[in-house]
């Protein structure tokens, strides 16, 4: 399904993996953390090959996927060191959950909360791994616009407090220019590396800036559905 | 119960579920007493219309007074307890072991490949065709009654146990794996959880057949418990004492159902 694809990515670096639904870039993700292995090829974190489920990478699905007969805190401590001390584990799952602004809902259940929660919960349990590197497949997807873009804002916040390398997976253009560095898009058949984009400017970036305008355009047409830039409407209004 | 995704009121405690009220809590229970007590006119009623002879139908008071009479001599705690000894120690065998096969064959496709149609097949055996086999290998002992109850109790356990493992929700498993679950740790945290509320409907299914099992064993070789109490009372003619041994059996089998239903109750309130 996917062929040809050589990326580098450097330490510390949020790269958004951009491409049509079912064009593999899922799949590319979960060959990073060891979910799937490649037919052929290697995929290398700090050096090392990835030969099965990566301790060093954690993952956040497009569902919570959160344990239903366990806590938020109990789901987030999923995610600690195995040899962390009982009576250590309670304590730092709340501290992660208060990292994702859950303070105070620790003990509640997933089904109690709402879809941005158990989210939220999802990305403490990832974080609670303190991974090199942090997977993100579509993780906004299935949220509502608002919760969207609080939680974009709270992964980028996150990742600049933690430092930590993330490869998002998303087909939201205006996503991937708002968190990544970096937008890789995804294309052809099978599926290789159509174009990377260096993305300007720091973050946390307004999507809306005008020097991004173009950039979409750009990858929108790479996906197929091409858009005039509001310059290029410009002139032929004229 | 949803709450608002607001991340400022973050201080809000959890509010204790309030159970209903008393008399709604009694009201099932008393729904479900009706049809007893109609039951329970209509015998008397037929008893005493002198349409049968207290031979056929004796009326719902000599029961009672058979219930004084085993009691008083003691026997019916003797029938009792070897009853319920069988049905503890047959259901435990039979469901511990169809609790460990039913894991294997939920958990490997090759196992459950090679295995499962046969105890598909064997499950088809009615329970009484057992019988005579196992009086020929193992006497006429406890050893026969306690197998029977076994494999009585055995099947639903094996059956529900390892169709949900089978089908346990994939998108959980893959997380245990994703962060570091392997092996028994994977069963136990993230597979056996996940298919609780099957496990409970399988233990009480194979309780409910281990009675049935057991009544199939005591009918035929037995000198004590209450499907022997069947049999000698129909060969004495004592109608009342058949009766008594029929509720008796209805209303052991259900309160194991509803000593098992609390600890699943206990066991899953994590689960809601």
């Amino acid at each position: 399904m996917l062929r040809d694809i050589d990326l580098e990515i450097a330490p510390g670096e949020v790269v958004a993996l951009l491409g049509a639904s079912g064009c593999g870039k899922s799949t590319l993700l979960r060959m990073v953390g060891g979910l799937d292995l490649a037919t052929s090829g290697s995929v290398r974190v700090d050096g090392r090959d990835v030969t099965g489920i990566d301790p060093r990478c954690a993952v956040v699905f497009q569902e919570p996927r959160l344990l239903p007969w366990r806590t938020l805190a109990g789901n987030v401590a999923l995610g600690l060191p195995r040899d962390l001390p009982r009576n250590r584990r309670d304590a730092e799952s709340r501290q992660w959950l208060a990292e994702v602004e859950l303070r105070g809902f620790a003990d509640y259940r997933p089904r109690q909360v709402s879809g941005g929660m158990a989210q939220r919960t999802a990305l403490a349990r990832a974080l609670a791994r303190r991974p090199g590197v942090l997977l993100l497949d579509e993780p906004f997807a299935a949220l509502d616009a608002l919760t969207r873009l609080r939680m974009q804002d709270l992964v980028e916040d996150v990742q600049r407090r933690s430092g930590t390398t993330v490869i998002l997976v998303t087909h939201d253009v205006d996503e991937a220019l708002k968190l990544a560095d970096r937008v890789v898009l995804l294309g052809g058949a099978p599926t290789g590396v159509s174009v990377v984009l260096d993305v300007p400017g720091d973050r946390p970036r307004d999507h809306h800036q005008p020097e991004l305008a173009e950039l979409r355009s750009e990858l929108l047409a790479g996906l197929g559905v091409p858009r005039r830039t509001p310059l290029e409407r410009e002139t032929h209004a004229r | 119960m949803t709450l608002l995704d607001t991340t400022g009121s973050a201080e809000e405690s959890e509010r204790p579920i309030r159970k209903p009220p008393v008399k709604r809590r009694w009201r099932p229970l008393a729904a479900g007493l009706i049809l007893p007590v109609v039951v329970l006119v209509g015998w008397q009623a037929a008893a005493s219309s002198g349409l049968y002879s207290s031979a056929q139908l004796p009326p719902p008071l000599s029961v009672l007074d058979a219930l004084g009479e085993l009691a008083g001599d003691g026997s019916l705690w003797q029938h009792l307890a070897i009853s319920v000894q069988r049905v503890l120690i047959g259901f435990a065998a039979g469901a511990g072991l169809g609790f460990l096969l039913g894991a294997v064959v939920g958990l490997s496709a090759t196992v459950r490949a090679v295995v499962a149609p046969s105890i598909a097949a064997l499950r088809a055996v009615p329970s009484l065709a057992w019988v005579p086999l196992l009086v020929l290998w193992l006497g006429i002992g406890e050893g026969p009654k306690i197998t029977l109850v076994a494999i009585g109790s055995f099947f639903p356990v094996y059956t529900t146990i390892s169709a949900a493992l089978a089908h346990a929700d994939a998108h959980l498993v893959e997380v245990g794996r994703a962060y570091g679950l392997r092996g028994g740790e994977l069963l136990g945290r993230i597979m056996l959880p996940s298919v609780a509320p099957a496990i409970f409907s399988g233990l009480r299914l194979g309780l409910a057949q281990g009675w049935l099992f057991l009544v199939a064993a005591e009918l035929i070789a037995s000198s004590m418990g209450l499907g022997f109490l069947l049999t000698d009372s129909q060969n004495t003619g004592r109608t009342d004492i058949l009766l008594l041994a029929i509720l008796l059996l209805a209303a052991l089998g259900k309160l194991c159902d509803v000593i098992l239903g609390l600890v699943e109750k206990r066991v899953l309130r994590t689960h809601k």
